[in-house]
């Protein structure tokens, strides 16, 4: 192996270009990523930037506050509000769920080809979203959906006499977990896996109980992971649009949905106040997001 | 040891229910379009279908350039980074995670505003362009995944060795990229290429808003004013995802093992 | 005799219908350092994990201090164990893990840092106390890891390949501080080793493992010299083996390529004909006649190395091939290849593999 190496610093060595042949070939080397920025500034910054400023204009183009205090009527926050909850509750159920699943095919013991089922399935469950997983539910848990009627004929519960509805927050929820449970399970896995088995029987050796293990050493290492696929699956279900869309058509008004509609429609009679609210999304999704590296530059000096 | 087992059995039970009652429940609702039994009525009027092969047709198309203006885009960067502009490296990933956190909805609506007809770059003003918008918008989409696919695929092959072993044995920058690198991360590429595929091919909220004939608003469509084919697009959507996925797995049988990488 | 401090009494250990490891016995007293010494796939590592806890032995029983502990779980076995890979815990210093056994165990917060100071003394790494163990080297990490298995003060320290991951330099300098450490606190230790360089240099006793059973438990002296089968004769040591040819039983005269050497009393009743494999350590054999060496063969040099402070020459008698070891001595020069060469060796060194 050594020699592998060491081999590998002579070919550099050996290659390095002169100084002039660097200065000749930068503009070669940036050609290489320029379309990647180009595309990147054009598409993807720049788009965005233009609803971010225009989130604080008003109609003749003049700095202003008043869009943003807009956002404080009650449709708008009832709408920021339901979303939120719909996506926290679904990104913690599906974090919790997807960790449990992850842990069991890992380390529970379970058969191998379990462990693949499951992971192929996950990659599969994860990517099935947007209108057809609507369908699915509404086929489901719908009025006349299987699972509705199975519970009604063979137990005598109806579920929609009892308040549930699939065109409600816990519709929404439970349809959104089907994606979001998965997600969790390709993302966790790997860090599952990088718990080494010695860990677990050092601590064994040195006296420690499981609990004492887990709290100790298996959380503060999973937690960043987890921590950070749980603000990933809460952006995931905060900005999607579809599944709620083809399930509850508008009756149920999360964000995106308001958005949707302002954009197709102007239904709020003002093109800027459709900046705010999106201003507004990518406020939530990325005030998660700095929260997440906050905690981790402050928690997690052992991570290199 | 025996109770950890059991418990494992116990969520991995819970789990499939979960997954696979909603996926019999749709099977089983597809198939009552005929009153009293059991058929396959409803695949048969969703294919025969002409908007369902006309908007279909036009995903696959539109995913098609997608894939295509996706590699353009993410191979060469990926590449280039890997080689010579490592201090790169954290702000295209930064960049290429942005997808993940700001909406598509936010992000057509940006598209929407400023490649109106009235502005310097009219993307919206013909349909070309629009459809070109789509392609674009499918691309940033997609970018988080294809990038990954790539990066992974470049590292597990070591470019920067055998680019310079390439350029000891005196191949030119053309050969490299056809005759070295591309034929090694050709796996690679096609796994982000299926996994594209498969985001894009249903996609709603960028078709429906920039009024594109795709697929995705036919579902939503269908999904208004039908009862039983909504089923049947459900799982024919669940199995072209899952012929996609299945397609990336055994893939990555054929995908190059690193020979001399010392770790 | 006193009771042994270990026991370990008929253990065997299969997994499904493979055995891993059959009936095997030792005994180790208090203070004593004992190494398994195998190629991998011996058995040597399930029978530490058996000692250890995370192996059940399928029968027999392990007893430490006149106690069965055979079904106690790990953590309440009190021993000490070094892994392979280290196995630190990424999310805490240096000082953390060395005091993670005293603090599972409710040890005040004084005590702990008090224990914490003195093994990072121990280990001559008083200023790491507030490093991750990313920061550090393989075999820093490797000495904090011995310091976490002895800082809650174990009855028995399992050293698991410690060393198998480590530079050249590092395990030769790691190995003596391991034994100095051992000796000075008087602790009870297994070693697992596939180096039997690693096992002759540091152990009181060794036991040879392959195919699941101890072929041989002694000495280092006894293992390296008196070789009690084939397996442990090849295994440890480089060894010239020889073909030989029994002319006279009665006077103990072998012939080896048409030359007779006298081996009297070591041929264990072999008959007239009968073909012997005679084994010679390298540093038994000495270029030319030597006074108080009483055979001698002839032969033909064929390879010379120079290793430093040695010169490794090989010598062709016959079809076969002998290597022996001369000091470098910078006044005369190096044997030739090419050249007429006799060997000369004591009858008594010579080993016969039956």
């Amino acid at each position: 192996m050594t020699d592998i190496s060491m081999s590998d610093h002579a070919v550099t060595g050996k290659t390095a270009p002169p100084a002039e042949a660097r200065s000749m070939r930068l503009p070669t080397q940036w050609l290489g990523v320029a379309p990647f920025f180009i595309f990147a500034i054009m598409f993807l910054i720049l788009p965005t930037l233009y609803l971010m400023l225009g989130a604080f204009q008003n109609e003749a183009g003049e700095f202003t506050f008043e869009n943003i205090a807009a956002l404080a009527q009650p449709s708008i926050i009832a709408a920021y509000w339901i979303s939120i909850k719909v996506s926290l509750a679904s990104s913690l159920i599906g974090a919790f769920a997807g960790l449990a699943i992850a842990i069991a095919i890992v380390r529970g013991g379970l058969p191998e080809w379990i462990r693949s089922a499951t992971l192929t399935f996950s990659g599969v469950a994860s990517n099935f979203a947007g209108v057809p997983l609507a369908f699915a539910f509404l086929a489901t848990l719908g009025r006349l959906g299987l699972a509705t009627v199975i519970l009604n004929t063979l137990f005598g519960l109806n579920i929609y006499a009892h308040g549930f509805n699939i065109l409600s927050f816990w519709g929404l929820t439970l349809t959104y977990v089907y994606f979001q449970i998965p997600l969790m399970v390709v993302i966790i896995v790997p860090a599952i896996d990088g718990l080494k088995k010695e860990w677990g029987e050092a601590a064994a050796t040195l006296g420690a109980t499981m609990a004492q293990y887990w709290r100790m050493v298996v959380i503060p290492v999973i937690w960043p992971s987890f921590l950070g696929t749980v603000i990933l699956l809460f952006a995931n279900a905060f900005g999607a649009i579809a599944t709620a869309y083809a399930l509850t058509g508008s009756s149920l008004n999360i964000v995106p949905i308001l958005l949707y509609a302002q954009i197709r429609g102007d239904v709020l009679h003002n093109a800027h106040l459709g900046y705010a609210i999106a201003f507004g999304m990518i406020f939530i999704t990325g005030l998660a997001n700095v929260f997440y590296i906050w905690f981790r530059t402050r928690s997690e000096r052992w991570l290199k | 040891m025996k109770s950890g087992k059991f418990w494992a059995w116990l969520v991995f039970a819970l789990g499939a229910a979960y997954f696979f009652i909603p996926l019999i429940a749709t099977v089983e609702f597809s198939m009552r379009m005929r009153r009293g039994e059991y058929s396959f009525d409803a695949y048969k009027v969703v294919l025969g279908d002409a908007r369902f092969q006309a908007t279909f047709g036009y995903s696959v198309l539109a995913a098609v350039f997608t894939i295509i203006l996706g590699v353009l885009i993410v191979v060469p960067a990926a590449y280039w980074i890997r080689l010579r502009l490592p201090q790169l490296r954290p702000i295209v990933e930064f960049i290429t995670l942005l997808p993940l956190v700001i909406p598509a909805i936010v992000i057509v609506f940006g598209y929407i505003r400023m490649y109106g007809s009235n502005s310097p770059l009219p993307f919206l003003a013909t349909d070309t362009g629009t459809n070109a918008l789509l392609v674009i918008g499918y691309a940033t989409l997609a970018l988080p995944y294809m990038y990954r696919a790539v990066d992974t695929g470049l590292r597990t092959i070591d470019v920067r060795t055998l680019t310079e072993a390439a350029q000891i044995l005196g191949a030119g920058w053309g050969t490299i990229i056809t005759r070295v690198i591309l034929p090694n991360v050709l796996i690679a590429v096609l796994s982000g290429a299926f996994l594209t595929f498969a985001i894009v091919i249903g996609e709603f909220t960028m078709a429906s808003l920039l009024n594109r004939p795709a697929f995705g608003p036919y579902l939503q469509n269908i999904g208004a004013n039908r009862a039983y084919e909504p089923a049947a697009l459900a799982i024919i959507a669940f199995a072209i995802t899952w012929g996609c996925m299945s397609l990336i797995q055994i893939l990555s049988r054929f995908a190059p093992r690193s020979a001399n990488r010392p770790n | 005799m006193a009771d042994p401090f270990l026991s370990i009494q008929h253990v065997r250990k299969s997994f499904g219908a493979t055995t891993v490891v059959e009936d095997f016995n030792l005994d180790v007293e208090s203070g004593e350092f004992v190494s398994f010494l195998g190629p991998s796939g011996c058995g040597k590592t399930t029978v530490l994990r058996m000692v250890a806890g995370f192996e059940e032995p399928s029968a027999g029983k392990i007893v430490v201090s006149g106690k069965d502990i055979t079904r106690l779980k790990p953590n309440q076995r009190n021993v000490g164990m070094v892994f392979q890979a280290y196995a630190l815990f990424p999310n805490l210093t240096v000082a953390q893990n060395i005091g993670f056994g005293l603090k599972v165990v409710g040890m005040p917060r004084a005590d702990i840092d008090a224990r914490v100071a003195e093994m990072l003394g121990i280990i001559k790494l008083p200023q790491m106390a507030d490093r991750y163990p990313y920061q550090l080297s393989g075999g820093q990490q490797q000495r904090i890891a011995l310091a976490r298995a002895i800082a809650p003060k174990p009855k028995l320290l399992l050293l698991d390949e410690p060393l198998s991951a480590l530079d050249a330099k590092v395990r030769v300098s790691l190995r003596e501080e391991i034994r100095s450490i051992q000796k000075k606190l008087g602790i009870t230790t297994i070693f697992v080793t596939h180096d039997q360089e690693e096992a002759l240099s540091i152990s009181d006793r060794i036991a040879v493992m392959y195919g699941g059973k101890a072929e041989q438990v002694g000495t280092p002296f006894e293992i390296y010299n008196r070789p009690a089968t084939k397996f442990v004769a090849n295994f440890v040591g480089t060894l010239n083996v020889l073909e030989g040819t029994v002319t006279d039983p009665a006077a103990g005269t072998v012939r080896v390529n048409s030359e007779q050497i006298s081996l009297q009393g070591k041929l264990n009743g072999s008959k007239s004909g009968d073909t012997l494999s005679l084994a010679l350590r390298p540093e038994a054999i000495s270029l030319g006649r030597q006074p108080g060496r009483d055979s001698s063969l002839s032969g033909e040099i064929s390879e010379v190395h120079f290793l430093g402070s040695v010169i490794r020459v090989r010598v062709g008698i016959g079809g076969s091939t002998v290597s022996l070891d001369t000091f470098n001595s910078p006044a005369t020069p190096p044997p030739a290849v090419g050249e007429k060469a006799e060997i000369s060796f004591s009858s008594s060194d010579m080993l016969v593999l039956h």
